[in-house]
């Protein structure tokens, strides 16, 4: 059955789009991430304008990021004070991004800037998961269930730094600074990557900021919210590039998706969980640093226009 | 737009007077007539590409060549080239007056109904396609730039790689499809029937056809456009929405 999404101006199979949904929700159930770094990849892979996969994208994680983050919210696992500051820092972000986007699309460069952003930072994030995960394999196996405990501080330049707050939640007693630039840095990837952000943001907030790893994905999923929320609107006004049919196809397919991953999840050891997503981030980095390096089909190719 | 509906009209006067001089006093019937099955295509929300159909008599044999032609617009082609071991977009043009999409139907090869000055004349044929290139790079011809771009649209489906096919009935009778694909661009299209003989343009006609979006999304679309804060506050509303509703509807599990 195929339906005529009205602003990416081409029609699609329903079944297809539900189905990306659902695979995509599947994962991110799985693995507790947005799944976004996959699904902007894939939609601008079966045609989807990268303008609308990005714009669209960001529209779809408000949605995930909600639903996710209300069973946070009930356990108490958001703090709301770094939240905020991460919000702040996201918005202003974005809000640059967004403007960065429109920028690179008239120099032409946008697309090259999609895959490298994508290429470096899942790069840099799949390599220290699977490094880290088969470390931690490894000293299990040897040392059985003990391992050496993690000190709660480890002090640095970080704590250096001017503006000290205190966050109750998270146990810390650190700068302002450092979450407002995770936050503006995040902010400016959703807008260029058509992600959530959450790859960055979590490894981040416990290696950089040192924050429990219990308060880490719900204050994360909340800041998302905000600052998707933000360069849904930026697009839509500036770029008129969200398509809401397209974005509540993906929506279904993927709430329904995320049930099913989220039961899976239970299944798997979390070791080996974080081996198979680190596998898959690698598998997309690796993908489009080929279309980077390989000579394409065309040396020309259309711009929107 | 005005332009392009000037632009069409002053075709669509021309071909007529054109028309009415090829006719002459002493002929009673019109050498050509042609019609298309629908002046209008609606894209509505299960649109996944349409067929037109274009019939039509002539008086006495000759050669038929159709011609389609979407409202003109100006698309950017870029180069890309290898940079330190990476393919980035090395320069950028941007070339004006090209169909948005373009179709060729014909009884016979092009080349075999009239002279390159007639198809010239009347830009018939990709080959003979008036775009216009102000300014290139250093490192490729117009001439690059003209063959990719056409390439390019035949890739997009919007252009044809052939001359497709007319068929004749009786010497008199004929009739073509022309297949619209999902990612049809809207506007208002020209339908051109050219009737020839010896290599000369014996009589045309020009028909518009136009497709346009219908229904909800031609709503959403306009909504978009117009009222774009709006448009923005409200998707961000509906995914809140949903995602809460999921939320709430799987709480069990």
């Amino acid at each position: 059955m195929q339906i005529y999404l009205p602003i990416a101006e081409m029609s699609v199979n329903v079944f297809l789009i539900l189905g990306m949904g659902g695979a995509i929700g599947f994962m991110s159930g799985l693995f507790g991430v947005g799944g976004g770094f996959l699904m902007t990849p894939l939609l601008i892979f079966i045609g989807i304008p990268p303008a609308v996969a990005v714009g669209t994208g960001a529209n779809q994680i408000v949605a995930s990021s909600v639903s996710g983050v209300m069973a946070h919210w009930r356990r108490g696992n958001v703090d709301l004070k770094m939240g905020l500051l991460l919000v702040v820092g996201g918005l202003v972000g974005s809000t640059l991004g967004v403007f960065l986007f429109r920028l690179l699309a008239g120099l032409g460069q946008i697309d090259l800037a999609i895959r490298l952003s994508y290429v470096i930072f899942l790069g840099i994030i799949g390599g220290l998961m699977l490094i880290e995960s088969v470390q931690r394999l490894r000293k299990d196996r040897k040392l059985g269930a003990g391992g050496a405990r993690r000190k709660l501080h480890q002090h640095t330049w970080i704590h250096g730094l001017p503006l000290k707050m205190r966050f109750r939640r998270s146990k810390l007693y650190i700068s302002a600074i450092l979450p407002f630039c995770i936050g503006l840095l995040v902010g400016i990837l959703t807008a260029i990557m058509g992600v959530g952000g959450g790859f960055v943001m979590v490894p981040a907030m416990i290696y950089l900021l040192g924050m429990p790893t219990s308060v880490v994905v719900g204050t994360s999923l909340f800041q998302i919210i905000f600052v998707t929320a933000n360069t849904t609107f930026l697009q839509a006004t500036v770029n008129q590039t969200v398509d809401v049919v397209l974005a509540l196809l993906l929506l279904i397919g993927g709430v329904v998706g995320a049930q099913f991953g989220a039961r899976a999840g239970m299944r798997l050891r979390g070791e080996q969980l974080r081996i198979l997503l680190a596998l898959i981030v690698l598998g997309v980095c690796i993908n489009l640093f080929f279309e980077l390096i390989l000579t394409p089909d065309d040396l020309f190719s259309l711009g929107m226009g | 737009m005005f332009d392009a509906l000037h632009r069409l009209l002053s075709r669509i006067l021309l071909l007529v007077g054109l028309g009415l001089v090829m006719s002459g006093p002493a002929q009673t019937q019109e050498p050509l007539v042609a019609d298309l099955s629908r002046h209008l295509v609606p894209i509505t929300t299960g649109f996944a590409g349409t067929e037109v159909l274009l019939f039509g008599a002539v008086d006495e044999p000759g050669d038929i060549v159709m011609v389609v032609r979407g409202p003109t617009h100006e698309p950017v082609v870029r180069r890309l080239a290898r940079i330190s071991g990476i393919w980035v977009t090395r320069s950028q043009i941007r070339v004006g007056n090209v169909p948005s999409f373009y179709r060729v139907a014909s009884t016979a090869p092009l080349e075999t109904v009239a002279s390159p000055s007639v198809l010239q004349r009347h830009q018939i044929g990709l080959a003979n396609l008036d775009f216009t290139i102000e300014r290139t790079d250093s490192g490729a011809e117009p001439q690059e730039y003209h063959d990719a771009l056409i390439r390019l649209k035949q890739k997009e489906g919007l252009f044809n790689a052939e001359v497709q096919p007319i068929d004749v009935l009786g010497n008199r009778l004929f009739r073509s499809t022309v297949y619209f694909p999902a990612n049809v661009p809207v506007g208002t299209y020209s339908v051109e029937v050219y009737l020839l003989r010896d290599g000369q343009v014996v009589s045309a006609q020009t028909t518009p056809l136009i497709i346009s979006k219908i229904g909800l999304g031609a709503d959403v679309y306009d909504f978009a456009h117009q009222q774009s804060a709006a448009y923005g506050l409200i998707a961000i509303l509906l995914a809140v929405a949903s995602g809460w509703l999921a939320a709430v509807a799987f709480k069990k599990g």
